[in-house]
């Protein structure tokens, strides 16, 4: 009955922060909505029992990515009025609808029908986080390590990036050397 | 004795490549007479042969390489030189190398003198190979090169639009023909089993007289259009638009007489299926007189002799076809020198006449042109079968297998066409040499040929008034391959009214012809007298209206048929259809570059979109493959799973 | 009333469909991520139940490296887009079509 109420609640919740991430028009409402239906999410985790990924989940998405888009959001103008797509509604909503299905039947249907055996079963008697540590530091540990790597990657290219012509500062520059180095930048367009 | 085989195999295609070398330069004499060098010494290597056949009575039979070997077929490029093949290899290398040096005259002031020989030894080339092949498909390779040789030398000259259509009807007819034939050898293969002569004969008295029956008549099939024998008799008439050495190597001596010998050389089948056989006889005997009876009344020099090649064909296939193969052959063989003969120096008075084909437009060319007026004669007298000339020995021979037969409506037919022949031949030399000197109403001045080509001629000459001499040792030669059927008339009263009697009938026939032809008031005709408005005239004339019936009942209807195919069927249906694919693609991509316009967002949708198609397309198969075993096993099969 | 796997589906279907519904209509690149994360959050979540329906917890490992994947992303995007931002002064999707064929 609880986990009934529980779902429903959260259910609505985390679609009615999505729906308002989607059609905002205001950049900042967007990035709230997103941070307060992550960690709706994460609630499902701790209903279906995933308490370490739950955790994970509020981490990662509350506290990292939100706060790097945030702190991203500071180069923008976003105040300013996001502008919308003009296009057919029906076309939209319809053709996601039925992705959003068809991905689901597809990957759903043969769990659902049949009786797949558990290839890392839940331990019994055990916390779920040291269960999760059990598998992923045996099983999953060269995936785990790529994954490593990866973020270390996205860390160093992220880094690079954002990072070029940092030293410069627009404020502190007069207005002919702003327009030389626009100029600069205009021709290694050419170039390229 | 395998070398000799080789040599005179190869020596034509040698000097075939070699003229070919040259075929794009102007006059180049050595290119006709290296050809003719190389012939003289295939003539030699098949005399050789000839004399090694003649003593020792064996044959000789060489594998040079496998040609194919798949599966249970096999076949090789083998050769066999037995008393049958060799025979027409003597034929062929006689008379081409002949031809060939009579044709470095005759052609000497042609442009493409070079060309000309590359296609005539090619030609000899070809004629080796189908008379020396010990397999049908060696034949059949022969038999299309003769084909492609021919209308190469019939169309020689090809800016001439007469010479072109005649040379692209002859390689149509024939190849109707040749559609027979290759059902003929298809049928052999299916029901024998291989096509080596030896072993297919060995296996066919083994099957079923119906089979054996249509093998017959479908390799007769591909003889009568070879061989001209009616109903695709038209091309031969026609073919004389080539130059003259051609018609006569080609449509006289060798290559129509392939028909012949592939009867001969399939005698072990027609001796199975002897109503086939009769069947080849009485068509034989009535083109022997159809062809006869048109030669009566033409106009034109060179057809008259063609048509006189019909009629001896006739001749030829009324012996094979009564099981009488060896006189067949040796019809063939005299037939071919004196007809060679009597080509050649009609070719030396259409120089002489600059190129003037009508008899009526001569006259009186004896006193100039003596040399080939003698050739001529001699070769008209052995064609009209006088003892002791070549024709009486053959020809007067088929009456008698004829006669011994009891196929006495044959026998009676070839008679009368014996009677015109003698009237047709003596009715040209006439109108040719004798009477009144015609041509100088038309400022012609004639002259003899060179010397050299009237020296080139008498081996010809020489064969066609002897050849009969060789008759008992043929017959003991080629009888070790063939059926030994000795034709003697029991009672010699029988035998002497009958010779006398032929003889005597040919003579009128020539006295008549003489008479006729040699009076003084002969005009050249202009279709007012009588005897030109008569309907039978008319009837020979037109060729009985056969090409005129060809032309508007089959070469008119299926032009219309090919055009309503093309426009109807190939442009509407095939060609829209292709068309209609590219269009498709052309149109696909015009329409959907929009999708390519750059636009992220745009992109986005798209991508969706494809991967709902995709998806969408996943489970139907999916469902598909797991709801129904038949399908599954189905897609499976496709490769989807 | 009990809650079933098939309850958790629809909702991750229902989520999905937002995402999608978001990657098309938005302009805005930085929108467009926000989208972007509501889709791997929604199949992180029929991860989540399918795992616990099933008792195994390899869902559970795909969740992780799913927000691995999306962690990494968002580095790299937002590094891109900044860099976008810094030559063309927006970051709209239309201005984007240097790709035109």
């Amino acid at each position: 009955m609880f986990e009934a109420i529980a779902f429903y609640l959260f259910s609505f919740l985390t679609i009615s922060m999505f729906y308002i991430t989607v059609t905002t028009s205001q950049a900042l409402y967007a990035l709230t909505a997103l941070a307060a239906g992550m960690i709706f999410i994460s609630a499902f985790f701790f209903i279906l029992g995933a308490d370490f990924l739950g955790a994970v989940q509020i981490m990662v998405y509350s506290g990292a990515v939100m706060a790097l888009y945030a702190f991203g959001m500071m180069f923008f103008d976003t105040t300013r009025e996001v502008k919308e797509k003009q296009g057919n509604r029906f076309v939209i909503v319809g053709l996601s609808l039925v992705a959003a299905v068809l991905i689901v039947v597809i990957f759903a249907a043969p769990i659902v029908t049949d009786n797949i055996t558990a290839l890392y079963p839940i331990t019994e008697g055990v916390g779920n986080t040291q269960d999760i540590g059990m598998v992923l530091f045996t099983k999953y540990l060269v995936p785990f390590e790529v994954a490593a790597v990866m973020l270390l990657v996205a860390m160093i290219s992220g880094i690079i990036l954002a990072g070029k012509k940092m030293d410069l500062s627009l404020t502190l520059m007069d207005e002919d050397e702003i327009k030389e180095m626009k100029k600069e930048e205009e021709n290694k367009k050419v170039l390229l | 004795m395998e070398m000799f085989l080789y040599i005179a195999l190869f020596a034509p295609l040698v000097g075939s490549m070699f003229a070919a070398l040259f075929s794009a330069k102007p006059k180049t004499l050595i290119a006709g007479i290296i050809p003719s060098a190389l012939l003289f010494v295939s003539f030699i290597a098949s005399s050789i042969l000839l004399v090694y056949v003649l003593q020792t009575g064996s044959s000789i039979h060489v594998e040079m390489m496998t040609w194919m070997a798949t599966g249970e077929l096999y076949i090789p490029f083998g050769f066999v030189v037995d008393q049958v093949s060799v025979t027409m290899m003597m034929v062929v290398t006689l008379v081409s190398t002949v031809v060939h040096v009579y044709a470095i005259g005759y052609m000497s002031h042609d442009k493409s003198f070079n060309r000309f020989f590359a296609w005539l030894s090619a030609f000899v080339f070809s004629m080796m190979i189908l008379v020396m092949s010990d397999n049908f498909a060696g034949l059949f390779i022969g038999w299309e090169g003769v084909g492609l040789c021919s209308w190469g030398l019939i169309g020689f000259w090809y800016h001439k639009e007469s010479a072109t259509w005649a040379a692209n009807e002859a390689f149509i007819m024939n190849r109707i023909a040749d559609l027979g034939m290759l059902i003929g050898i298809f049928l052999i293969y299916w029901n024998t089993g291989t096509l080596q002569y030896d072993e297919a004969f060995a296996a066919m008295p083994a099957l079923e007289t119906d089979v054996l029956t249509w093998m017959g008549i479908f390799l007769f099939i591909g003889a009568m259009g070879k061989s001209a024998q009616f109903p695709l008799h038209t091309w031969l008439a026609d073919a004389m638009e080539g130059p003259t050495p051609v018609s006569a190597l080609i449509h006289a001596a060798t290559m129509v007489t392939a028909g012949v010998y592939l009867i001969v050389r399939a005698s072990p089948l027609y001796d199975l299926i002897p109503n086939v056989g009769l069947f080849i006889a009485s068509l034989g005997a009535f083109v022997a007189l159809f062809a006869a009876s048109m030669a009566l009344v033409n106009r034109d020099m060179k057809r008259i002799i063609a048509y006189s090649t019909l009629s001896q064909l006739g001749y030829m296939f009324a012996a094979a076809g009564l099981g009488a193969y060896w006189v067949a052959l040796f019809h063939l063989m005299a037939h071919a020198f004196f007809k060679a003969l009597l080509f050649l120096g009609a070719g030396n008075v259409m120089h002489a006449m600059k190129d003037e084909l009508d008899p009526f437009k001569m006259g009186g060319l004896k006193k100039v042109m003596k040399g080939t007026f003698i050739m001529m004669t001699v070769a008209s007298v052995a064609l009209a079968g006088i003892f002791p000339l070549a024709g009486f020995f053959s020809k007067d021979l088929i009456l008698e297998v004829a006669f011994i037969d009891n196929h006495y409506i044959i026998y009676s037919v070839l008679l009368f066409t014996a009677a015109l022949t003698a009237f047709y031949s003596f009715r040209l030399v006439a109108l040719i040499f004798h009477g009144e000197e015609r041509y100088k109403l038309f400022g012609i001045d004639p002259h003899e040929a060179y010397k050299f080509m009237l020296v080139a001629m008498s081996p010809l000459l020489l064969l066609a008034v002897i050849a009969g001499v060789f008759k008992m040792t043929y017959f003991e030669m080629v009888t070790q391959v063939l059926p030994a059927t000795e034709y003697h008339i029991d009672s010699p009263i029988v035998y002497w009214i009958i010779t006398i009697g032929t003889q005597l009938l040919v003579g009128a026939a020539i006295f008549y012809a003489y008479k006729k032809y040699t009076s003084r008031d002969i005009k050249v005709p202009d279709g007012t007298s009588a005897m030109e408005k008569s309907f039978g005239y008319k009837l020979l004339s037109n060729q009985y209206y056969i090409p005129y019936i060809y032309e508007e009942f089959v070469a008119k209807p299926y032009g219309k048929i090919s055009a309503f195919f093309w426009s109807e069927i190939d442009q509407k249906i095939i060609d829209a259809s292709v068309d209609g694919i590219a269009k498709a693609f052309y149109n696909t991509g015009e329409n959907t570059r929009e999708m390519h316009s750059g636009n992220l967002s745009t992109m986005l949708k798209w991508m969706v979109a494809g991967t709902v198609g995709m998806l969408s397309l996943a489970v139907v198969f999916g469902l598909a493959a797991r709801h129904s075993d038949g399908v599954a096993s189905i897609l499976s099969a496709i490769g989807v799973k | 009333m009990e809650i079933g796997l098939n309850h958790y589906l629809v909702l991750s279907t229902i989520l999905f469909s937002i995402g999608l519904i978001g990657v098309m209509r938005r302009k805005n690149l930085l929108m467009l991520f926000f989208a972007t994360e509501i889709l791997l959050n929604s199949v992180n979540i029929s991860f989540a139940a399918i795992s616990h329906y099933n008792g195994d917890l390899t869902g559970q490992m795909f969740a992780f490296f799913v927000i691995a994947i999306a962690a990494s992303e968002v580095a790299v995007g937002l590094g891109l887009l900044i860099l976008w931002h810094k030559r063309h002064n927006n970051i709209d999707l239309d201005s984007m079509s240097t790709m035109r064929g």
